[in-house]
């Protein structure tokens, strides 16, 4: 079966001369479609650099990127750009604080050209669980949990077959993480999305994902299963003080 | 929160609701909360008036002035203010009254046009600069400097006398003294915004920059530039009231505060209101559109949610 | 925890907010008593949990309105206490740990620097004996190289050096009580747990209370003493840390369900279920 998404001997290095940072070293993995990939680590380890080198977002890397099985670079078509979509961390900042909500989920169907736009408007609210009369609202008169949802209606409007999550939980309580991580999985499991889910929290990575990679310092020191995240049976020291928190 | 629609709402309750049914609604709930934000500030609320009532005197000027602004009338000419006259007449008999409301619609009309023609062109050339950064960030921003670094009245006034004197050319001189600011204005608003998550969104979805800088940087960028040209008022009034003294901008016999003021002045002893009326006009015009910029900047401020 | 003089006594505390839709109140009756121990204030955003820490620094907006019944610190009444009390207060009797360091530091001054002035301020004493403090602080809050850190300034500390640099330069004046709102959420997993531990000792060894306003549920049922659990400006339930998994109340009992867990794995997590009746004074 052809990965979702490969990528092979990934480098990226910001900077240049003797001042150059490598902030990804030399990292390959693959997800089956259908299937959730963690990226987990802490603050600088690169796995948010991952992430973005496979968005689109950034300017230089080297190494292989194939979604679906064709290769990408750094310049992407219309069609490459709605395979992949993200939803961000904050849910605070990633919506346009003067866009409605319709506003916000129409920009991509008017970028992309589509027809039928206030069906697939309404479609796509209901797919995440919010009421058809949001869609005036401007994102101050939501709540965190509310704003996520939009995020990821505005991701699924395009009907991507990978979703990038940068943290999609970390800035919301612990009940609406709950949700938010529940309707990941309902929609995973009704559209056969692909997930790379980008982490610090090792419980939430292990509720989410099947396959889970340790980072740090740019490169992967453990790669492992669920099961095994689960039953603690791992090599590496950094995973157990990642889990255990000790 | 949500009260059934049925049971009315008071028109308050409806327009402060987070729980909106309409985008009418939203729009409605947003004016209404700005309107009583201007309320609740007594002096922007009075310069909001002030420019009101200026308006509708500009617009209104041929029905209100008693007399024909430019009608000569030599026997009656420099009589000091009287029930028939009442801010006097000028040394050609001219009722000064009329011609303070026709000079009226000449300060809005210049400061309007000025208005139009600078808010894009800085936008443009401030937010193109911020986006893209580099060497067009440079160079934008370098051509920039060279306009700030004259004083406006004498940048304006070098374009005038270049371009020979008339209305149109005052506009165009005072707009090459308006720009900047809100060039860098533009600049510095879009580099707080350039790489926020809203904007990468767009761009990962494919969004182009024209689409970018118009949908997503306009609306971040348009309070403060609003507020900003307001501010820019005052100036732009001084420094078209400026030229009109010097004779540089509109043309005798058409009435305008400045031109008014200058030619007044050598009857200053003899007949004060000639100077002191325009004069009046003028300080009153540009300290209204401060007290409203002032009042617009707390208003629109984007941190009052 | 054998000492239990109370330090601080809150009965019936209520802040309400003056907005345009109306009045809204943020903490509606709040009591509690802090003694020496570590008291865990858990809820979730608008619960009303930091607003109550801030209600006792009397650190809130002029358009906040703070009422209570009582809210005695050791021999002082907060409610009646002038501009000019609370500022020996604050700082000094009560410390504050905030969760990003960096927005609490001055950007400008080195860190030694900061702590000198707080020493200076708070201690009456020389520059001299303030800089020895300052490195005696320092090291006390096991930073390894004080006279390097001393001159470092903020943007060059990492997150758990600026967390440990905001410990020092509040255990300078040694106050009675710390409220330290959400101190580690702003850090990654493997500092977290050396704050927390530094934190305990230093508090454990000079007898002082703790306020510990979080989110995290894990870690307060392993650091503090006791908890209290806030829903919506009230308090809904108060229990102690180590039988947290025996709650009673259906909103604590939600929270720790819909707790993603490695220990116990599940494939849907539990959605909380809101009753209104929680809104309800005297459950």
């Amino acid at each position: 079966m052809t990965p979702a998404i490969a990528v092979e001997n990934l480098i990226v290095t910001f900077g240049e001369g003797p001042a150059a940072f490598r902030a990804v070293n030399d990292v390959s993995f693959a997800i089956e479609p259908g299937k959730s990939f963690g990226l987990v680590g802490e603050s600088g380890c690169g796995k948010s650099t991952v992430m973005g080198a496979i968005a689109g977002r950034l300017a230089k890397w080297q190494g292989d990127i194939s979604i679906e099985g064709e290769r990408v670079t750094q310049r992407r078509s219309l069609a490459q750009r709605a395979r992949v979509q993200m939803v961000f961390q904050d849910p605070y900042g990633s919506l346009h604080p003067r866009h409605t909500i319709e506003r916000t989920l129409l920009e991509p169907l008017e970028i992309h050209g589509l027809g039928d736009r206030d069906r697939r408007v309404g479609e796509v609210l209901e797919q995440v669980g919010l009421p058809q009369r949001f869609r005036y609202r401007f994102p101050h008169q939501l709540s965190g949990g509310q704003r996520q949802r939009v995020a990821i209606a505005r991701a699924l409007i395009l009907s991507p077959a990978l979703l990038l999550l940068d943290e999609p939980t970390s800035a919301l309580d612990v009940s609406v993480q709950a949700e938010i991580l529940n309707l990941l999985k309902t929609l995973q499991r009704e559209k056969g999305l692909t997930y790379l889910l980008v982490s610090h929290d090792m419980a939430v990575i292990a509720h989410m994902c099947d396959d889970i990679a340790v980072m740090r310092e740019g490169r992967f020191v453990e790669v492992t299963d669920r099961h095994r995240l689960i039953a603690g049976s791992f090599e590496n020291d950094y995973t157990r003080l990642l889990r255990n928190g000790v | 929160m949500s009260a059934p629609q049925a049971t009315r709402m008071s028109l308050h309750a409806w327009l402060v609701t987070d729980d909106v049914t309409s985008a009418r609604q939203a729009k409605l709930g947003r004016a209404y909360r700005a309107w009583r934000e201007l309320v609740a500030n007594p002096l922007a609320f009075g310069g909001a008036l002030f420019v009101l009532l200026l308006i509708l005197l500009a617009v209104f000027a041929p029905w209100i002035a008693p007399y024909n602004p430019n009608a000569q009338d030599l026997a009656a000419a420099l009589r000091p203010p009287s029930g028939v006259n009442w801010f006097g007449t000028d040394e050609y008999g001219r009722d000064v009254f009329s011609r303070i409301l026709f000079g009226a619609r000449t300060t809005l009309y210049t400061s309007l046009l000025v208005v139009v023609i600078v808010a894009p062109i800085g936008f443009l050339v401030g937010a193109t600069a911020g986006y893209l950064g580099g060497w067009i960030d440079t160079i934008l921003m370098r051509i920039t400097d060279i306009f700030l670094a004259f004083p406006g009245l004498v940048l304006a006034l070098a374009f005038s006398a270049a371009l020979g004197p008339g209305i149109e050319n005052a506009v165009i001189a005072i707009s090459l003294t308006v720009w900047p600011p809100i060039a860098r204005l533009a600049r510095a608003e879009t580099l707080t915004v350039r790489n926020a998550d809203y904007v990468v969104a767009a761009k990962l979805q494919g969004a182009r920059m024209g689409r970018v800088l118009w949908r997503h940087i306009v609306p971040i960028c348009a309070p403060s530039i609003v507020v900003r040209l307001t501010l820019s008022m005052a100036s732009i009034i001084l420094t078209a009231a400026g030229l009109g003294f010097l004779g540089l901008g509109v043309q005798p016999p058409t009435a305008e505060w400045g031109a008014m003021a200058a030619s007044g002045r050598q009857y200053l002893l003899d007949a004060w209101w000639l100077t002191t009326v325009p004069g009046v006009a003028i300080l009153l015009v540009s300290l209204a559109f401060n007290l409203l910029g002032d009042g617009l900047r707390d208003i629109l401020d984007p941190r009052n949610g | 925890m054998a000492d239990n003089a109370s330090l601080l006594q809150i009965e019936n505390l209520r802040v309400r907010f003056r907005t345009l839709a109306g009045p809204i109140e943020a903490v509606r009756g709040v009591s509690f008593t802090l003694g020496r121990e570590k008291l865990g204030i858990i809820g979730e955003s608008g619960s009303g949990k930091s607003m109550t820490g801030r209600a006792i620094m009397r650190l809130l907006p002029k358009s906040a309105e703070i009422v209570a019944d009582r809210l005695q610190f050791e021999e002082l009444d907060l409610r009646a206490a002038s501009e000019k009390q609370m500022q020996a207060v604050r700082g000094k009797r009560i410390g504050m740990i905030l969760q990003d360091p960096k927005y609490s530091l001055n950007p400008v001054m080195s860190v030694g620097a900061q702590i000198g002035e707080m020493a200076r301020f708070h201690l009456k004493v020389s520059k001299r004996e303030a800089e020895q403090r300052t490195l005696a602080m320092l090291e006390q809050v096991h930073i390894r190289d004080p006279r390097r850190v001393y001159n470092l300034y903020p943007h060059e500390v990492s997150g758990g050096m600026g967390q440990r640099v905001m410990i020092a330069m509040m255990l300078l004046s040694s106050p009675s009580m710390i409220i330290a709102d959400e101190p580690t959420s702003a850090l990654d997993v493997s500092v977290r747990s050396q704050i927390l531990e530094l934190l305990d000792e230093l508090i454990v060894s000079r007898g002082i209370g703790l306020m510990f306003i979080s989110h995290d549920l894990n870690m307060v049922r392993s650091f503090c003493d006791r908890v209290l659990i806030m829903y919506s400006g009230r308090i809904v339930e108060t229990i102690k840390a180590s039988e947290l998994e025996n709650a009673q109340h259906p909103y604590t009992i939600g929270l720790l369900n819909a707790l993603p867990r490695i220990d116990a794995p599940r494939e849907t997590l539990a959605v909380l279920q809101r009753d209104p009746s929680w809104l309800e004074p005297n459950r």
